[in-house]
């Protein structure tokens, strides 16, 4: 680490608190009077002994006789300055609590709006373990040092109150001074420059070892399936091992540092009583100054400390702050227009020379784009029913995240009613559209508000809505009914109950542009059927794109997109496409074809078992033998 | 069946709440040994630079007395020696110090790792419903930040502590030489002290409790920001999640900043007493002069040493603060490692099973969820060795609960699960995984390359074998399609890949894996028919020589199996081959029935 490092360090880490005390500047400001209050009445408490030890007991014993009014004196001045310190002190801790807790929440909510902001892609690109640590311990690492800061500032004001009475002592007893606190200082700075990369990896690795918790933990599931227990606690150890060993260097280089810093106040007091001996020797100076700048040195020694933890805790504060700041810096951020989509039964989507390629990034370094959706042109009117077709990984979700602007194309463009989506005011189009995502997503939060998702729809239209959705039945089977708490991610539902809500959240809307990105997947067939023809009248008005694989699905639809290799490889009626598309055809008889392959094969099998009956194994070859010819034939 | 837990018993982790502080601290200790293994040493080492930090004002004061203040002028030979005595003690203060603080950083964190890695490891062998009545971010935390917590405080709290108790040890051993009445003074301002610490333990560490609570909760809303992001930006409801985040994160910083002021009002109080203790000491101080008692000198000295008591109490109660919170983090992590894994391994006791094809039996289970109805009702069902069956039914019917007994991610709650005659429950687990995998609807993908996904579940497989496997299943081209073929990274959960594709990724992960059972459930719910059929013929001629269970409710695989099993309301209502139940004209006909109808378009 250079030099330069350590002063930008420094300079950066001002630069944080500067930050922190202009957004909290009032608690900021109280906790410093506070501070102020503690350094005064610390002072003043010396002072208060002497003065009572000096005026009253000296002469009481002097007198052999005290009076009530004499004990009652001594009591009063010292309870009094120790009451105000306490007062000083609680009004310093407590401001700083404020300050920094109102930071921290301040920067929580700044972080997490940008996380709401931020495109779908940026959230892609970061892993989610990583993006909650910087809401939470890296935005609580910047701001902890509000905790030491008043209070060290309340020593600067103590140091510089000593500098002075130093230099009106002796000036050679304050050079002594001039050389130990800059001294100390320096040790100090020395301390943070090693400290500075050290704390930075411990920060980076503690964040890795949360990754890597995280990530096991929701995978829980395949892990206890597969029995990977060991092999995941084995990941897991890797981590947190090389966690430890950083941990321990950094404790291993505050071992090294903290006695050495906390040794050169008390050999400047050493040198004090040395020096000042000479110099009273010399007639420089009496007894009693010495003693009294021996004893300053002692006192300034433990709050100088404060400072301490002000520059330990700077590194910290400097690596959060740039974990939360490339947070808040992120750019990106969709930018919205002033247009609203006008509202009507149904709305018309277009979609003109959409291309949009996914960043890959490669193992040995760099990226590289990876086209998803080719020059896509398609044309869903108004009121129609549209399906879109093609095999596992072929880009539809992706093209339904584009047409709904969820991701915004790297060319061409979306316009529903002849508007383009990027000059539609922020949510414009979730206000005419609705997308029924195959991954389903629940809040942790009411079935009814998870339906509702905060908008103002009566309970009659959730219970309309998850009719549609073929939910009602088991909602009403719930121990709350809509008030049920699906637990986080929905865990107490299954996925096709989850499908269902989600399916209903759309529903309720009334959109004039629903999307259904295979949203019944989940579900049994009759289910999907009953949804289906639900959907299909109360939806009569609306404009659907649904992505379909089974024929149940795409015979809703007026017109077929199919979609291969994220380009558009044919469209029509599904008659004209089984004729014109052979991977339409494949894709959408698979079912029908293999069932007649079962039963060629079951009849197969059937003329073998009149000819041995008994022979099973003989049955099983020769329907292995029939599945190869089939295999072969297609 | 009383050798097993009752299943109602087995939901929830314990938070650890009825642990004391020192019960906690103590289990904490025998979980982690390293955190007190050599302990002795460096207290030993500690106590002698806490000697080093007594000596020096000891010396400053005699220097000052019998040096410069000496009778006839300062005596500068004096001063030299006293200051060079003093030189050594700090020599001596600083190098134990350094020995301390290297000391309890290695054995910390080394312990604290120790109790990472238990926590995590117990966390996956609690059992699924266990599992999912806590959130994933606070199981995170607590092997994350709730640790952090405990490392603060071990490294600095615990060294403090140690170094307090010593010089208040020693400042009481020092006022009873000068004076034995001052000292029980002294001690009588400080006993109402250690009750109102004791008083305060317990109001701060509540207020921690409920901090970290709300940090749980907190995480809890952000995350929605983060995993949610596609449904929030679909709906357009930013500023519901953001008026949620923001009621988290006003929760929380309102619970710290009441923990931070009953905080402060503990450690002033401290402050508090130690001031008034002076005052005490200074008027019965003067009262006892005056009677001739002590001199003026002593109570000075006393004074001095009043100082040298109150520090290290009030850092006591400082500490606290650190401990409070400390302890409500081990408290948490401690809860997790004491919740019993209900659905245990039985280890070294179980049955070891020789591979080969595996016969079932369900001997009339029954199962409930936690709290709820029961969801199969004394099920029996024998399955043959090499049989395929397919089970299949209306979403609820209880179909999936079947798949998670045999796979033993719950026990019944009565009734018996049978492996090649032997229950489950006897089976230890690295036989049982080996033998039997479930492919789940949703299988969960790494941050990793395809190819490291694929061998999850057999990490030592070459990449040729991976090939192979993907080969045999007809997924050859589709995984040479994807931009970096077995090399491409998946993403997050697998968010690089369609949901179809992940799914495509599980089941070759468990092929490759080479089962003797293979249980599928909802498997291929979202890939495509064709690469589907494709998928399912491959498993059906390589699946020969074992048992595969598919839970399914498209009947494409059903019309696949040797048998087809059916369930309604969680009872096995029909079973036999697909062509004799349509024959039938039962449930399944109607299932059926159904499904043709909807392939015709």
């Amino acid at each position: 680490m250079p030099p330069t490092s350590t002063r930008s360090t420094l300079r950066r880490g001002v630069g944080v608190v500067a930050q922190g005390v202009r957004e909290q500047p009032r608690w900021f400001a109280l906790a410093v009077l506070g501070s102020t209050v503690y350094g005064i009445m610390t002072g003043l408490m010396a002072w208060a002994i002497g003065w009572c030890t000096s005026t009253i007991v000296i002469p009481a014993v002097a007198a052999r006789s005290v009076t009530a009014g004499q004990l009652w004196t001594i009591a009063g001045v010292i309870v009094g300055v120790v009451t105000v310190n306490v007062a000083g002190i609680i009004l310093r801790r407590t401001a700083a609590g404020f300050a920094m807790y109102n930071l921290g929440a301040a920067y929580r909510r700044r972080v997490t709006r940008q996380y709401l902001d931020l495109p779908l892609r940026w959230h892609h690109k970061h892993p989610s373990g990583q993006l909650l640590s910087n809401a939470n311990a890296d935005v609580e690492a910047t701001w902890n040092i509000f905790a030491p800061l008043p209070m060290a500032l309340g020593v600067v004001v103590m140091l510089l109150f000593g500098a002075v009475q130093m230099f009106v002592v002796d000036p050679v007893l304050a050079a002594v001074g001039m050389v130990v606190f800059p001294l100390l200082f320096l040790a100090n700075a020395v301390f943070q420059r090693r400290m500075s990369p050290l704390v930075t990896r411990a920060q980076q690795l503690r964040a890795e070892v949360s990754e890597v918790a995280h990530e096991s933990f929701e995978a829980a599931l395949v892990v206890k399936s597969m029995g990977r227990e060991d092999q995941e606690a084995r990941r897991f150890a890797e981590a947190a091992y090389t966690l430890r060993d950083a941990n321990i260097l950094v404790g291993r280089t505050r071992g090294t540092f903290d006695p050495a810093i906390e040794s050169i106040p008390t050999i400047g007091t050493l040198t004090v009583i040395a020096v000042g001996a000479w110099r009273a020797g010399q007639g420089a100076l009496s007894a009693a100054e010495v003693v009294q700048i021996a004893y300053l040195f002692s006192v300034l020694a433990f709050p100088v400390r404060a400072f301490g933890w002000v520059l330990g805790e700077l590194p910290r504060s400097v690596v959060g702050w740039d974990r939360v700041d490339a947070v808040l810096q992120a750019t990106g951020a969709m930018t919205y227009g002033k247009t609203d989509l006008p509202a009507r039964e149904a709305t018309t989507l277009e979609a003109r020379r959409l291309e949009f390629a996914y960043e890959i990034d490669l193992p040995e370094g760099g990226t590289e784009l990876s086209p998803a959706i080719r020059d896509v042109t398609v044309t869903v009117p108004a009121g129609a029913t549209v399906a879109l077709v093609g095999p596992t990984g072929s880009g539809k979700t992706t093209l339904t995240n584009l047409l709904l602007r969820l991701v915004d194309p790297d060319s061409g463009q979306v316009l529903l009613d002849d508007v383009d989506l990027r000059t539609v005011r922020h949510g414009g189009v979730a206000e005419v559209a609705a997308l029924v995502p195959q991954q389903t997503f629940m809040f942790e939060d009411t079935i009814r508000d998870n339906v509702t998702l905060g908008g103002r729809h009566t309970d009659d239209e959730v219970w309309e809505a998850l009719r549609v959705s073929q939910a009602r039945r088991f909602v009403r089977t719930l121990p709350d009914g809509l008030d049920t708490r699906v637990g986080e991610r929905g865990t107490n539902l299954s996925g096709g109950q989850r499908q269902r809500i989600a399916l209903a959240r759309a529903v309720v809307r009334r959109p004039q542009l629903l999307i259904l990105d295979d949203a019944t997947s989940a579900v049994d067939p009759s289910v999907e059927q009953e949804i289906l023809s639900a959907l299909r009248r109360v939806s009569r008005a609306t404009t659907v794109l649904l992505v379909a694989y089974r024929m149940a699905t795409i015979a809703l639809a007026d017109e077929i997109i199919y979609v291969e290799e994220g380009q558009v490889r044919g469209h029509g009626s599904h008659v004209s496409l089984l004729a014109s598309c052979p991977g339409y055809a494949a894709l959408v008889s698979a079912y029908a074809r293999e069932a007649a392959d079962r039963a060629a094969v079951a009849a197969d099998e059937e003329a073998d078992a009149d000819v041995d009956a008994a022979d099973a194994d003989a049955v099983t070859d020769s329907v292995a033998d029939a599945v190869a010819d089939e295999q072969v034939d297609t | 069946m009383s050798r097993f837990e009752p299943l109602a018993d087995h939901s929830g982790i314990s938070s650890g709440g009825d642990l004391t502080a020192w019960q906690t601290i103590r289990r904490g200790a025998e979980i982690s040994p390293e955190l007190t293994k050599g302990i002795g040493f460096t207290v030993v080492l500690a106590v002698l630079s806490t000697l080093g930090r007594v000596l020096v004002p000891f010396v400053v004061q005699r220097t000052t007395d019998e040096g410069i203040l000496a009778p006839g002028g300062p005596d500068e030979g004096r001063v030299l020696l006293w200051v060079a005595v003093a030189l050594a003690g700090v020599v001596v203060t600083a190098l134990s110090a350094y020995a301390v603080n290297v000391r309890l950083y290695t054995a910390s964190e080394s312990g604290l790792a120790t109790l990472r890695l238990t926590a995590f490891r117990h966390i996956h062998d609690l059992s699924m419903l266990t599992q999912n009545t806590e959130r994933r971010g606070s199981l995170v935390s607590r092997v994350t930040s709730d640790v952090d917590t405990i490392s603060a405080f071990v490294q600095f709290g615990g060294l403090m502590l140690i170094i307090s108790v010593g010089q208040i040890v020693l400042a009481t051993g020092l006022m009873l030489v000068y004076s034995p009445a001052l000292a029980a003074v002294v001690w009588g301002c400080f006993v109402p002290l250690f009750f109102l610490i004791r008083h305060f333990q317990g109001v701060v560490g509540r207020a921690y409790t409920r901090v970290r609570q709300r940090v749980g909760e907190m995480l809890g809303a952000i995350s929605e920001a983060v995993v949610g992001a596609a449904t929030i930006r679909a709906y357009g409801i930013e500023q519901r999640t953001a008026a949620r985040i923001d009621a988290a994160v006003e929760a929380h910083r309102k619970e710290a900043v009441g923990a931070q002021v009953r905080a402060v009002v503990a450690f002033t109080a401290g402050q508090f007493v130690s001031g008034l203790t002076t005052a005490v000491v200074l008027v019965v101080g003067t009262v006892l002069a005056v009677r001739g008692d002590v001199s003026v000198g002593t109570l000075l000295a006393f004074l001095f040493l009043v100082n040298l008591f109150t520090m290290p109490v009030q850092q006591a109660t400082e500490i606290l603060n650190e401990m409070q919170n400390a302890v409500a983090g081990w408290r948490r992590v401690i809860g997790i490692i004491d919740t019993p894994a209900d659905v245990a391994d039985p280890r070294a006791a179980g049955v070891e099973l020789p591979r080969g094809p595996i016969t079932v039996g369900f001997e009339s289970v029954s199962f409930a969820y936690p709290g709820g109805e029961p969801v199969l009702h004394e099920v029996t069902l024998d399955i043959a060795p090499r049989a395929r069956i397919a089970v299949v039914g209306e979403t609820g019917s209880g179909k999936s609960t079947l798949a998670k007994l045999l796979t033993r991610l719950m026990d019944p709650t009565d009734g018996r699960v049978l492996v090649d005659g032997v229950d489950l429950r006897r089976i230890r687990f690295s036989s049982l995984r080996a033998r039997v995998v479930l492919v789940p609807q949703e299988g969960f993908l790494f941050d990793a390359s395809l190819l490291d996904n694929i061998r999850f579940g057999r990490p030592e497989a070459t990449e040729d074998q991976v090939r192979l496997a993907l080969t045999e299943l007809g997924l050859d081209e589709w995984a040479a399609g994807l931009p970096l073929g077995l090399d491409t990274a998946v993403g997050q959960r697998g968010e690089s890949l369609s949901a179809g594709e992940r799914q495509l990724v599980a089941i070759v992960r468990a092929y490759l894996a080479d089962p003797d059972l293979l249980v599928l459930d909802e498997a291929t719910s979202a890939v495509d028919p064709s690469t589907e059929v494709r998928v399912q013929r491959a498993l059906d001629s390589l699946t020969r020589g074992r048992t595969s269970v598919a839970i399914a409710h498209r009947l494409s695989t059903a019309e696949a199996a040797d048998e087809v099993v059916v369930v309604d309301a969680g009872r096995i209502v029909e079973r036999g081959p697909h062509r004799e139940l349509v024959a039938n004209g039962g449930v399944y006909a109607a299932l059926h029935a159904s499904w043709a109808a909807q392939q015709q378009a």
